[in-house]
């Protein structure tokens, strides 16, 4: 395998009745991947679609031969180029990865090693299986850099990986599985961490270079948008068992299965929602947020001159990228980033700007929800201790009433009462996010500010999530400010918004209008950079970025 | 099988009993120890008979009698000490955690200027200083090994102290108690336990080396590290009395590592799967 193969033609991978065991501590087998069958033609994009569980990246790594600790291929054939993979010893599965099968991770940045530059984690393999020298390797790199649209391909490599960006990264990624021309391309969420803005080029490079080098290609997410853009067949997962397979426009129009219905159904819900409208009551706003400037250690500048209002009842989503200090504000109403200057306002009363100073009233009537329900929660805690806690500590309730008053919580999150004993490692992500949800409710806050609480969700459960919040704001009349690097969460949840740049408001107002045109440029971006299920969305809007230079 | 449902290896219960078998031995020693710890009973190292199962010591007292009363002195010492620098130790430590600043400052420099000089090395001043009472033996230890767990239980603590369950706790305006006691400490337990069957076992490795150069706990009383120490005399003469007491120490300390191994696994197996 010395020199340089042409490029292979028909049918690279042929995956037969696929099914991968995992065994657990106490020695119980449990079945992960339950007879999977595809097959990918070269060229051909197959997308793998499914919820966490759904055992998608167990089958992407098993084109490697390859599971994770504690797995193992316990049934079935792995035929690439038609030989069985799984007959292959350890000299020729070290020959097939990274060779003629290559793997993209959703994180690049944990798959780099820091210490070394980019062309030589780069052009490692394809020296290390002796494919090329290290003068063609570099030549190689250089031109794939170029191809990805890099900046300064010639130099790009000499960088260590800190210093690029994420969305650079990820490409140096794709430029390293791409090196020794693999017939086969696994990408396991390889967008899912980048800033949607950032995702629509990465995606764009993905595509291309699948295209320009006829590569198979495995992509696994769970986004329906963002497999329509670059997938010809999709296959619906969902715990271990293809729901349904199929080309990509039928799949995504003509779902055959429920399951693959309700995907889609939560998709389109989220693309074409309507507005929706405010609950607003009482003129002066609940809270009111005066010209805020925060910073961190004293200099770096995360939240500069915002100013935004809350009214009683009624949802404000703050938009924005990663590090646009939209967290950082929530952290400077909530006193724990104390502000240098401008003014928190809570029903009239300046709030001091240190959570220390400020009366225990104060806290209770506004609560946070967060992002990682995992970590929100202590997993030394009974669902009694964490959502009695707040009742006990505000309003000094004995342990009966603090019981009765957990069990009407959980009735209203949709939680069985006998959950009540039990710890956090016992529920579903869902359902955590449901407990802490609830938790925030016990303090019977006036505005509840939720950081994120659906971007660590599956979509389904997401929208159960959204739901939730909705009604209970119907049935209480607390307010949201509610902040999101979503749009879709923003049309669903909020009737105002207001967009984060670079630590200032860059646009404000009722969503339907600071989301029509004509809008401030980065709303623009922000907006066309959400993907849309139809699969020519991708090239329009390149085309149209294109033309707008 | 299970110990407050957590799932019990064979090892851990191995370790579980030779504890038990020691403790039990210290706790009840003036019950069914054969004979007087003190009282010379026969010819100087007397082998062991059907009288004496161990056999006789330098100056002809019953050696299986001294090992038992000896053991009430090395555990009991060596618990003192090791409960003393947990609780000094993990109050500083969450402390520092907490509340960083000046606070962590303060006590990491102490800990820092304390941790170099070689422990043995203080241990020999301060007590040389203070004389060689079981109470400044205990403080000392105490003491000194606080330092060590401060370093951990701040570790710890640091990284327990930025999960958003604790920012929770904050936001809500909870107190300093509730945060150390209700939010963190449930959690650093796994950890800090078995800091403490290692500590415990250094502690009582300590105190008998300090008793081997004579510092430690003094005559008529014995503790094992001294009983090794007086009877080392014997071992050019190929008798084996130095080997009961220097058995007891090893079969004390394994015992503890096998437990704190056990405890160990189970906290860096994923939550849950020993629920």
């Amino acid at each position: 395998m010395a020199q340089m193969r042409s490029k292979a033609e028909g049918q690279i991978l042929d995956v037969r009745n696929l099914r991968i065991e995992a065994v657990t501590e106490t020695g119980k087998r449990v079945t992960l991947v339950d007879d999977v069958s595809f097959t990918l033609d070269a060229g051909e994009v197959l997308g793998l679609i499914g919820e966490s569980g759904a055992g998608k990246s167990t089958i992407g790594l098993s084109a490697l031969v390859y599971a994770r600790t504690g797995c193992q291929i316990a049934g079935g054939e792995i035929l690439f180029h038609g030989r069985d993979v799984r007959q292959l010893d350890m000299r020729g599965r070290q020959n097939l990865r990274g060779v003629r099968v290559a793997y993209i991770a959703q994180s690049a940045a944990a798959a780099f090693n820091p210490a070394h530059t980019l062309f030589d984690q780069v052009t490692e393999v394809a020296l290390q299986h002796g494919v090329m020298n290290r003068a063609q390797a570099r030549r190689d790199a250089v031109r794939l850099f170029g191809e990805l649209e890099l900046p300064d391909p010639e130099t790009f490599g000499n960088r260590y990986p800190h210093q690029v960006s994420g969305g650079q990264l990820q490409r140096a990624m794709a430029a390293m599985a791409m090196i020794a021309r693999p017939d086969l391309l696994v990408f396991d969420e390889p967008t899912t961490a980048l800033d949607v803005t950032t995702q629509v080029e990465v995606l764009a490079s993905f595509k291309k270079l699948i295209r320009e080098h006829r590569t198979a290609a495995l992509y696994i997410t769970h986004d329906l948008a963002v497999v329509a853009q670059v997938a010809d067949r999709i296959m619906v997962l969902r715990g271990g068992k293809m729901v349904e397979q199929g080309p990509a426009t039928r799949i995504l129009q003509k779902p055959e299965m429920d399951y693959t219905r309700m995907l889609v159904a939560e998709r389109v819900a989220a693309e074409q929602s309507r507005f929706v409208e405010g609950h607003a009551e009482g003129d002066r706003p609940i809270l009111e947020v005066r010209n805020v400037v925060a910073a961190y250690r004293g200099t770096i500048k995360v939240v500069d001159d915002v100013s935004i209002d809350v009214q009683r009842g009624d949802t404000l989503a703050i938009v924005g990228e990663s590090g646009s200090g939209k967290s950082s504000l929530a952290r400077v109403i909530v006193g724990l980033l104390p502000r240098q200057q401008g003014n928190v306002v809570f029903d009239g009363v300046t709030l001091r700007p240190r959570l220390q100073d400020r009366s225990k009233e104060q806290l209770r009537r506004i609560q946070m929800i967060y992002q990682m329900p995992d970590v929100a929660l202590n997993p030394r805690h009974t669902l009694l201790d964490i959502i009695g806690r707040p009742i006990q500590f505000y309003f000094g309730k004995g342990r009966g009433e603090v019981r009765a008053r957990v069990e009407d919580l959980m009735r209203q999150i949709d939680l069985p009462a006998d959950y009540i004993n039990r710890r956090p490692h016992e529920l579903s992500g869902g359902q955590k996010q449901r407990v802490c949800i609830a938790r925030a409710l016990a303090a019977e806050p006036e505005i509840i500010i939720c950081d994120e609480v659906t971007s660590a969700l599956d979509p389904l459960v997401s929208d159960e999530i959204l739901r939730l919040l909705r009604r209970i704001q119907d049935e209480t009349g607390v307010a949201y400010l509610f902040i999101t690097h979503d749009l879709g969460t923003v049309r669903r949840v909020a009737n105002k918004v207001a967009v984060m740049l670079k630590g200032k408001i860059v646009a404000s107002g009722p969503t339907e209008q600071v989301f029509s045109p004509p809008f401030h440029p980065y709303t623009g971006l922000l907006l066309s950079s959400v993907p849309e299920m139809r699969p020519d969305w991708l090239d329009e809007v390149l085309s149209r970025r294109r033309k707008a230079g | 099988m299970k110990l407050f449902g957590l799932r019990l290896t064979s090892t851990a219960l191995v370790g579980i009993f030779i504890i038990l078998a020691c403790v039990g031995g210290a706790v009840f020693a003036p019950w069914i120890a054969p004979h007087d710890p003190n009282l010379p009973l026969g010819g100087r190292w007397g082998p062991p008979s059907a009288e004496h199962w161990l056999g006789l010591d330098q100056i002809g007292r019953d050696m299986l009698s001294r090992i038992l009363y000896g053991g009430r002195i090395s555990i009991g010492l060596a618990l003192l000490a090791t409960v003393l620098a947990f609780v000094v130790g993990i109050v500083t430590g969450f402390a520092a955690a907490v509340f960083g600043g000046w606070v962590d400052i303060a006590f990491s420099r102490i800990a820092d200027v304390v941790l170099s000089i070689p422990i043995l090395m203080s241990a020999l001043i301060i007590i040389s200083g203070f004389g060689t009472t079981t109470t400044v033996l205990v403080l000392t230890i105490g003491f000194l090994y606080s330092v060590l767990v401060f370093r951990v239980a701040r570790a710890v603590a640091m990284n327990i102290a930025v999960l958003d369950y604790v920012e929770v706790a904050r936001l809500r305006g909870e107190g300093l108690m509730w945060v150390i006691l209700r939010e963190i400490l449930p959690n650093a337990l796994p950890p800090l336990a078995a800091e403490f069957g290692l500590r415990f076992c250094f502690a009582f490795l300590f105190i008998a080396a300090l008793s081997f150069l004579g510092l430690g706990v003094q005559p008529p009383d014995a503790d094992w590290g001294s009983m090794v120490k007086e009877s080392a005399l014997a071992i050019p003469a190929g008798i084996a009395a130095p080997l009961y007491p220097a058995a007891a120490i090893a079969l004390l300390t394994i015992g503890v590592n096998l437990v704190v191994d056990w405890l160990l696994s189970i906290y860096s197996r994923p939550q849950g799967e020993n629920a």
